[in-house]
């Protein structure tokens, strides 16, 4: 398996890698994955009274692809509104940290990520 | 007599080219992964690998993918033969009479279960006999395998043709080219065959490794089952040391091959015209044959006789088929060509190569000429 | 120094020892003759250094050197034991058994012969990896022929109980194979006495050159196979194709270097490898994975639970080891030796099989238990899995989103 020099980046020093309270204020979360397919990850969220993702934090159990997307994910949604979040699309993910085809479904479930801790947010909430 | 030994059995085997060796040695030293694991010694055996499948396709004008390793000649011979039939009905197939054993034997004990086997005939010197060829296509075999160049005789085939049609009879063609592999040109493309089976230690490679060189559009079944290494046609960790010096070898072959061709063609005939000066009769004579390899007789000399008298004044040459550990009769290649017993069991097997010089060619020359007086006179008393 | 990676795949393949390459490369040099050419002196020096490593593999094994035929390697001879002796005993019987933990060598070829019209068993095993001899009792069949089961198994280094089944199978008239390619130089074996007819080897698990191995075939009583591979007639007909004489000298030395060493080396490589096992064991959740007490001394395979398995061969890429077989590690299915022993995918996935040999050494040993508690903590800072766990989560309770 050889990976990409990103990927490598993010495996061996990961951003915002960690775990929020589940109590804080405007902290939501999203986990998406199954330890059967072999990966799991927990992307939190913590948005700001402006609308505005101020912090973000992820937990991945999976392959150094999964932990990389997620890691990445973690910078990009940071200073962005739910809604320009949720513009994040998996291929963006894949091309930033070159990853081959056998690995696209890491990036899939980053965006799934972002969508499930957005969610969390409005359902907690209460929008829509 | 020479200080060292004169080999001039390159048909049996060939000495390790020294830049063969000096790829090779790395390989059972410090860079000893297995190609199958994941880590960085595992990935470093399997690029190696892959460079070797890319020199040895270069070789013959074939696409890397089409390349499939093996221990050998035999092995890869018998995984096309077996490999092929395997899925089918038995019918018939046929090969040349000529062939090595490791073509005969395998369709012979595919005989036993169905398969008709059809000996193609060939002429006095050892070329396929053509009306016998069409013949043998109009029974529409399924399977033809006919060498491209003979390993007693060195007689070569027109395979090109050959596999034309055979191709028109609706039939896989498998050439064996152990022998003929960096002595004349093979293109796999324009050859037009289904396989093509070569070896290392023909020229100047390691012992243990060969290839079986398959179009993209055969589907075979594996001789040996497991790991499924080899795209799964040949299971069994790589011989990773065998297989890079393999490559390195068929690049070389091929790079020497118009220069030492005419060099040792030039030799050769210098052994044909003198041999035959002394009254001795060269099989194959006349046919298109390969630049290293003369076959000869003396009239009432057996052939081990005058290989052992050789060995003992210091030149080492085949008697018969080198090849073959089992069976001590007269070759059936000779048999084949129509040559009496007495006259084959007479049989020597001068085969050259890149050490051989001319120098060893004018003693040997000159032993022979002792030898052969010697043994006359010794057989014209006992007589 | 340290020199990285650590090399703890000794089960893959093992470094060529220095003593069998200098035994190879006067083959490689001026003694290159083909051992069958019998018309002169370059062939029959072949000849007689190709019997005199027949005579060593042979006494590795308390063998007779005519029992031992020469073959690529021991997935060559697990094929030609199995398809030899089912087709040549087929109008007796057409039922097989093997055992589900065996090599791919073993079961894609039983699984070839299923293919051809035969049946086969597959036993399965104990949560400790070994075999049941009820279960493999229960299995036999009045037209049962051959029985194939590996003497040390090549991920979780358990040693079957092979001089009981090989009874069994000797008091029923069934001919028994045994794949010992990751057995020789680590348990004695003394074929004199061992009811085994047929057994594979291989030089490259035991400090010999890749691309040769041998069949031991049985002489009284006789086993009786058929050829795979036919031609020239070599090996008394048994394996035709010209004997690569430098691979073979070095399969004699290595089994000759096996034979003096192993007194001295099995011990040392023993407490070497309960020393890594004593410092994993410092880690949280790790599972050993097949029997300890029948097991070769050089193995040891652990699961490391709530770690995925391709991140934690990314942690530790300075130590060479295997997830799983060598040859099955291509592709991304999990062990089936572990799944045989009751382990889910997961745990399957997260498992490392370690395996010692002679030139490991106790800093490297060090070293490779420094790395592994380093990765094994990191992807547990990283796991939700783990984090779920420590708070006391069962994971299976947990819905999981569709993917």
């Amino acid at each position: 398996m050889t990976y990409s020099n990103k990927v490598l980046d993010h495996y061996e020093n990961p951003r915002n890698a960690g775990s929020f309270s589940q109590d804080e204020e405007g902290v939501a979360t999203g986990m998406v994955g199954a330890p059967a397919c072999g990966d799991v990850m927990k992307l939190q969220i913590k948005v700001g009274k402006n609308g505005v993702i101020e912090d973000a934090r992820f937990k991945t159990y999976g392959c150094g692809s999964a932990i990389a997307s997620s890691s990445l994910v973690t910078e990009w949604v940071k200073g962005k509104t739910l809604d320009e979040a949720l513009t994040i699309k998996n291929a963006q993910i894949a091309e930033e940290l070159a990853l081959p085809p056998v690995k696209i479904h890491c990036s899939v479930l980053a965006e799934d990520a972002i969508r499930a801790a957005v969610d969390d947010y409005r359902k907690k909430h209460g929008e829509k | 007599m020479p200080a060292e030994p004169v080999y001039l059995d390159w048909n049996a085997t060939t000495p390790l080219h020294p830049a063969v060796r000096e790829a090779m040695l790395p390989w059972v030293g410090e860079y000893f992964g297995n190609a199958s694991s994941l880590h960085r010694l595992g990935r470093r055996a399997k690029t190696a690998i892959e460079e070797a499948r890319s020199r040895v396709a270069a070789a013959v004008g074939a696409h890397p993918a089409e390349v499939i390793f093996t221990s050998g000649g035999s092995e890869a011979n018998n995984l096309f033969i077996k490999g092929v039939t395997a899925p089918q009905k038995p019918g018939i197939f046929a090969a040349s009479a000529i062939e090595h054993p490791c073509v005969l034997e395998p369709m012979r004990q595919l005989a036993r279960q169905g398969w008709a086997l059809v000996e193609i005939s060939v002429d006095g010197a050892g070329v396929i006999n053509p009306s016998h060829w069409r013949e043998v296509m109009e029974k529409r075999p399924a399977l033809v395998s006919i060498m491209a160049a003979n390993n007693e005789t060195g007689t070569v085939q027109d395979i090109a043709n050959l596999a034309s049609g055979a191709r028109s009879a609706g039939a896989w063609f498998h050439c064996d080219a152990v022998q003929a592999f960096g002595k004349i040109p093979l293109n796999f493309r324009s050859l037009g065959v289904s396989a093509l089976t070569l070896s290392a230690h023909k020229i100047g490679g390691p012992l243990g490794a060969g290839a079986l060189v398959l179009d993209k559009r055969m589907e075979l079944s594996a001789l040996i089952a497991g790991g499924g290494q080899e795209r799964g046609l040949r299971s069994g960790t790589e011989n990773v040391a065998a297989i890079v010096g393999f490559g390195v070898a068929a690049e070389l072959a091929v790079a020497r091959m118009a220069e030492e061709g005419a060099r040792l063609l030039a030799l050769r005939e210098t052994i044909e015209t003198r041999l035959t000066a002394m009254g001795a009769t060269v099989f194959g004579y006349g046919a298109c044959r390969l630049p290293n390899t003369a076959y000869f007789a003396f009239d009432g000399i057996d052939g081990d006789t005058l290989a052992g008298q050789l060995d003992y004044a210091g030149f080492a040459c085949g008697s018969g088929s080198a090849c073959s550990s089992t069976h001590a009769g007269p070759s059936h290649v000779l048999r084949a060509m129509g040559v009496s017993p007495e006259w084959a069991r007479g049989a020597l097997r001068v085969s050259m190569g890149l050490r051989t010089t001319e120098d060893d060619i004018k003693a040997f020359l000159a032993a022979v000429g002792n030898i052969s007086s010697k043994l006359k006179n010794l057989s014209a008393i006992s007589a | 120094m340290l020199k990285l990676p650590i090399y703890l795949d000794y089960s893959a393949t093992t470094p060529v020892d220095p003593a069998v390459a200098q035994a190879m490369i006067p083959w490689l040099t001026e003694h290159f003759g083909n051992p069958a050419s019998r018309s002169h002196a370059f062939g029959w020096e072949a000849e007689a250094a190709v019997e005199k490593a027949r005579e060593q593999v042979a006494a590795l094994v308390g063998a007779d050197p005519r029992e031992i035929i020469w073959t690529s390697g021991a997935t060559e001879s697990d094929n030609l034991a199995i398809k030899g002796a089912a087709h040549f005993h087929q109008e007796k019987g057409r039922h097989l058994i093997t055992v589900k933990t065996e090599h791919k060598a073993v079961l894609d070829t039983v699984r070839e012969l299923e293919r051809e019209g035969f049946e086969a068993t597959y036993l399965d095993v104990q949560k400790n990896g070994l075999i049941n001899l009820d279960v493999f009792r229960a299995a036999l069949r009045p037209d049962t022929t051959v029985v194939s089961v590996m003497l040390a198994n090549n991920e979780i280094g358990v040693i079957q109980p092979i001089e009981e089944i090989g009874a069994i199978c000797r008091e029923k008239g069934i001919v028994f194979h045994v794949d010992a390619a990751q057995a020789t130089g680590k348990v004695d074996i003394n074929l004199a006495k061992l009811p085994v007819d047929l057994m594979s080897f291989s030089a490259h698990k035991t400090y010999g050159p890749k691309g040769i191995g041998a069949l031991y075939v049985r002489r009284k009583p006789r086993a009786r196979i058929e050829a795979q591979i036919h031609g020239g007639g070599h090996e008394r007909g048994l394996r035709s194709g010209t004997l690569p004489t430098h691979q073979i000298v070095g399969m004699g030395e290595a089994f000759r270097l096996a034979r003096e060493t192993m007194a001295d080396e099995l011990p040392r490589i023993r407490a070497l490898r309960d020393h890594l096992l004593a410092g994993i064991s410092s880690i949280d959740a790790i599972t050993v994975n097949g029997d300890m007490a029948h097991r070769i001394p050089h193995n040891l395979n652990v699961s490391f639970a709530y770690v995925e398995g391709e991140s934690l061969m990314m942690a530790i890429k300075d130590i060479a080891v295997s997830s799983g077989s060598a040859c099955t590690s291509a592709s991304l299915e999990p062990s089936y030796v572990l799944r045989a022993l009751g382990l889910d995918d997961e745990l399957a996935h997260s498992s490392i099989r370690f395996t010692l040999g002679r030139f490991t050494t106790l800093d490297e040993v060090n070293h490779a238990v420094d790395v592994l508690r380093r990765g094994v903590g990191k992807l547990r800072d990283l796991s939700p899995l783990w984090e779920m766990a420590q708070a006391g989560i069962d994971l299976n309770t947990v819905q999981w989103a569709a993917h």
